[in-house]
């Protein structure tokens, strides 16, 4: 480093070069502050690590010492040069010595700027009503800021709304979530757009612009009274109940469960009879509300937000052969989607669920019959690269030690299998937990996999092993609960792609720093709470949710927004107005403006900057033929004085 | 062949994906060849074609140009733009007589750390196996 710092100095336009190893300590920027002031700087270069990471650090740095924190730049010798690299080896140090170099002919280049100020919508919007949504919307709205929630199902709640009883306390999962969801029903802060989808997003940080589709719900919640005759009478009854997982029945016109919020009845076109053969029409007759409109269409809708929180959860992979993503492979071989009596985590949840299909008692989908052995297995798709999915979906633990329980306490002569690969219950109060399934109430716990399940004479036999014990394992189950893995739900990369922000190669979206920016995303004003982020549990997804509230009350506790002000620019005098940058621009940031003398007249046109609406991309300045366009920050002199340091 | 030969590879690297790819290589401890110089740029939408040549003119072996995937875009459609000018630039580049296998457009996103990698260390050895670039000098009629 001494060396480095040596060599430093004598780049032309150094005015003095000086090491120390935590630069972005305390005492690290008290020096730098130091040597702004004593050596009069005027630019300012610090080789440390990633500009991602300290840029913001260093720049407040100079601005305490008087030097404009746009002159500073980042020369990034640590992720880019000593962590990957060959220590101490000679080209490794003229790596350095370059990327130093680089940056000292860049920060000659740069020049003072003032941040852009912008105003600021405090309205938030919020993706997804599970959970963590709800959390979200209630903290903010709490917080005196109008909220918009927008969910894709008729009702509010999620999955946790599905759930039967929650580890590790055995709580009713309906009974702690309903509150919440009528209270998001009823806030005057909040407003619910429920069967509705984000169609568009446009703007940036503090004034986005979002397009929401709000599907035709043939009933007009306005109207509507709540009162469900309709769904009592609704002669078409034989359709799968989606809350269900299928293993229920629903009507076609129907709310999702009976403490659906808001408690307003859709109507699904693909199952109601008077769609599909124009008959019936019963809920038209018998609704005294008049609130039946079969000639009900989506609408689309616009709302302004400043800050957006995405909560969109999660789905389960499906175990079966047909997978809808591609480099997903299933397991044919357990047989689900085959054989009835072989189901997933979520379906158990609603066979233990007291609003369930079967109100609560376990009884096995194909006759109906109470299953006396029943078979867990952990880590179905999860932690197995061979089917696509290496994550650990960090749940199933858990949630297969309460399936143990919850099946023991309804069904006190049956017994519970589980095949584990590890048993991993990290969490207040979460080990103890799988201790009392194993030794309270006597789950047999097997650590193996299972190879394959078949059917035989109505019985299901799971062949697994016991590595522990060192033996092959032959179990007559009665039904099979398979823990399978937690997925992105559908869309989510999609929409993710319509908010611009990052997901990772599972379709989980990318927080901004894995550890000390979990909630926000890479682009500002966006951010992320719950299992659409990562596999999670209730209480994570809801403290994450809080915390994404607080981001969003951070945003709005200032009146005015401040922009980085490293946007485009035109040499409008030399600009020749083609229009080239204006078709390229992606924000619609460039505009033809005109240029008069004093007395009005028309001297010229030319394209002109909106520095509000303009990002930074840069587009325009290479798609420029007269090279008009340039950026602050990366402007052609700065990028070329970068190249032309590497002689 | 040329034994002692390390060649000099410029990378144009968006701001949003692929740099951040780099970095995360480096948290990641991902060793490659010190071969690369890494220019950190906004968007591949702002690459031109001049940049490209004025790497060559400044003696490097090879050009690296990264960005976002398709449809990832930080900026919506940057990285668009620059596939569409990248058709332009292939043919611009290969009538001028430089040799396209001195030239690599990847789409190397945030998470992909190892691809990033892979990337380098692979175009590393392509080209220390290809011998110095003296073609564009040969081209521009500079002087070795």
């Amino acid at each position: 480093m001494e060396d480095l710092t040596a060599r430093t100095a004598e780049i032309p336009g150094v005015k003095c070069a000086v090491h120390y190893k935590y630069m972005c300590s305390d005492p690290g920027q008290s020096l730098v502050r130091e040597k702004i002031v004593e050596e009069k700087l005027d630019g300012l270069v610090v080789a440390a690590c990633s500009p991602h990471m300290h840029m913001k650090t260093f720049r407040a740095a100079a601005k305490a010492a008087g030097l404009n924190p746009y002159l500073v730049e980042i020369a990034n010798i640590r992720e880019h040069c000593s962590w990957v690299h060959e220590p101490k080896t000679e080209m490794t140090t003229v790596k350095a010595m370059d990327i130093i170099r680089m940056s000292v002919n860049k920060v000659i280049q740069d020049h003072s700027l003032e941040p852009i100020k912008v105003s600021l919508v405090k309205r938030a919007l919020v993706i997804g009503g599970g959970v963590a949504g709800i959390q979200a919307a209630l903290d903010i709205a709490d917080a005196g800021h109008e909220v918009i929630l927008v969910e894709r199902e008729p009702s509010v709640g999620g999955k946790m709304a599905g759930l039967s009883e929650t580890f590790p306390t055995l709580d009713c999962s309906q009974c702690i979530l309903t509150p919440r969801m009528v209270e998001v029903g009823q806030h005057p802060g909040i407003r619910l757009y429920t069967y509705s989808e984000v169609e568009a997003v446009s703007g940036f940080l503090g004034n986005f612009s979002v397009t929401i589709r709000k599907k035709a719900r043939y009933v007009d919640v306005d109207k509507c009274n709540g009162c469900l005759d309709c769904w009592a009478k609704c002669p078409s009854k034989q359709n799968q109940s989606e809350f269900d997982y299928g293993l229920g029945q629903r009507k076609a016109i129907y709310v999702p469960f009976p403490q659906a919020v808001p408690a307003r009845p859709v109507i699904d076109p693909k199952t109601c009879i008077k769609f599909q053969r124009n008959k019936c029409g019963v809920c038209l007759k018998i609704c005294k509300a008049n609130a039946i409109n079969y000639e009900d269409e989506d609408k689309i809708v616009t709302e302004e937000v400043g800050a957006i929180v995405v909560a969109t959860g999660f789905k389960l992979y499906n175990i079966g052969k047909k997978q809808d993503t591609p480099g997903i492979i299933g397991y044919g071989e357990y047989g689900y989607g085959e054989y009835k009596d072989v189901i997933d985590g979520l379906q158990f949840e609603r066979l233990a669920s007291a609003s369930g299909p079967t109100s609560g008692e376990i009884r096995r989908p194909s006759d109906g019959a109470e299953p006396k052995n029943v078979v867990f297995i952990a880590c179905v798709g999860s932690r197995d690269p061979a089917k696509g999915i290496p994550y650990c979906s960090k749940i199933c633990c858990m949630y297969t030690a309460k399936h143990t329980m919850l099946y023991k306490h309804k069904v006190h002569d049956g017994q519970a299998h589980v095949f584990y690969m590890d048993i991993r219950a990290g969490g207040k109060s979460y080990d103890e937990f799988v201790r009392r399934a194993i030794e309270k109430d006597g789950a047999r716990y097997y650590r193996g996999r299972v190879s394959k399940i078949s059917e035989e004479n109505g019985k299901l036999m799971v062949s697994g092993s016991d590595t522990i014990g060192g033996e092959p394992v032959e179990i007559e189950a009665d039904m099979v609960v398979l823990a399978s893995a937690m997925r992105p739900s559908d869309g989510a990369k999609e929409l993710a792609q319509k908010l611009k922000i990052g997901y990772d190669e599972h379709g989980f979206l990318s927080e901004s720093h894995p550890k000390l920016r979990p909630v926000e995303t890479t682009t500002a004003g966006i951010f992320v709470c719950g299992a659409c982020q990562g596999p999670k549990d209730i209480p994570e997804s809801v403290a994450q949710a809080s915390a994404a509230a607080a981001k969003v009350q951070v945003l709005f506790s200032k009146s005015e927004l401040t922009r980085e002000p490293e946007v485009a620019r035109i040499d409008e005098i030399n600009c020749a107005a083609c229009s080239a940058c204006l078709r390229a621009c992606p924000y619609s940031a460039i505009e033809r403006a005109e240029i008069r003398d004093r007395g009005g007249n028309l001297v010229k046109y030319t394209s002109r900057v909106n520095p509000s609406l303009c990002m930074g991309c840069g587009t325009c300045v290479s798609v420029c033929p007269s090279k008009c366009a340039d950026l602050e920050g990366f402007s052609e002199q700065q990028i070329y004085g970068m190249v032309n340091s590497l002689i | 062949m040329s034994g002692d030969f390390e060649p000099k590879i410029v990378a144009y690297l968006c701001n949003w994906c692929t740099y951040l790819a780099a970095d995360l290589a480096g948290t990641n401890r991902l060793e490659y060849p010190a071969n690369v110089r890494i220019v950190r740029l906004p968007c591949t939408g702002r690459i031109d074609f001049n940049l490209i040549i004025k790497a060559f003119e400044m003696g490097a072996d090879a050009v690296l140009v990264s960005g976002c995937h398709p449809g990832d875009c930080h900026y919506t459609a940057g990285n668009y733009h620059a596939r569409r000018r990248w058709i332009l630039f292939r043919e611009l580049l290969d009538v001028m007589g430089i040799d396209l296998n001195r030239i690599h457009f990847a789409w190397i996103s945030a998470a992909e750390s190892k691809k990033f990698q892979q990337l380098m260390s692979d175009m590393t050895s392509r080209i220390r196996e290809m011998g110095p670039y003296t073609g564009y000098r040969e081209i521009a009629g500079i002087e070795p």
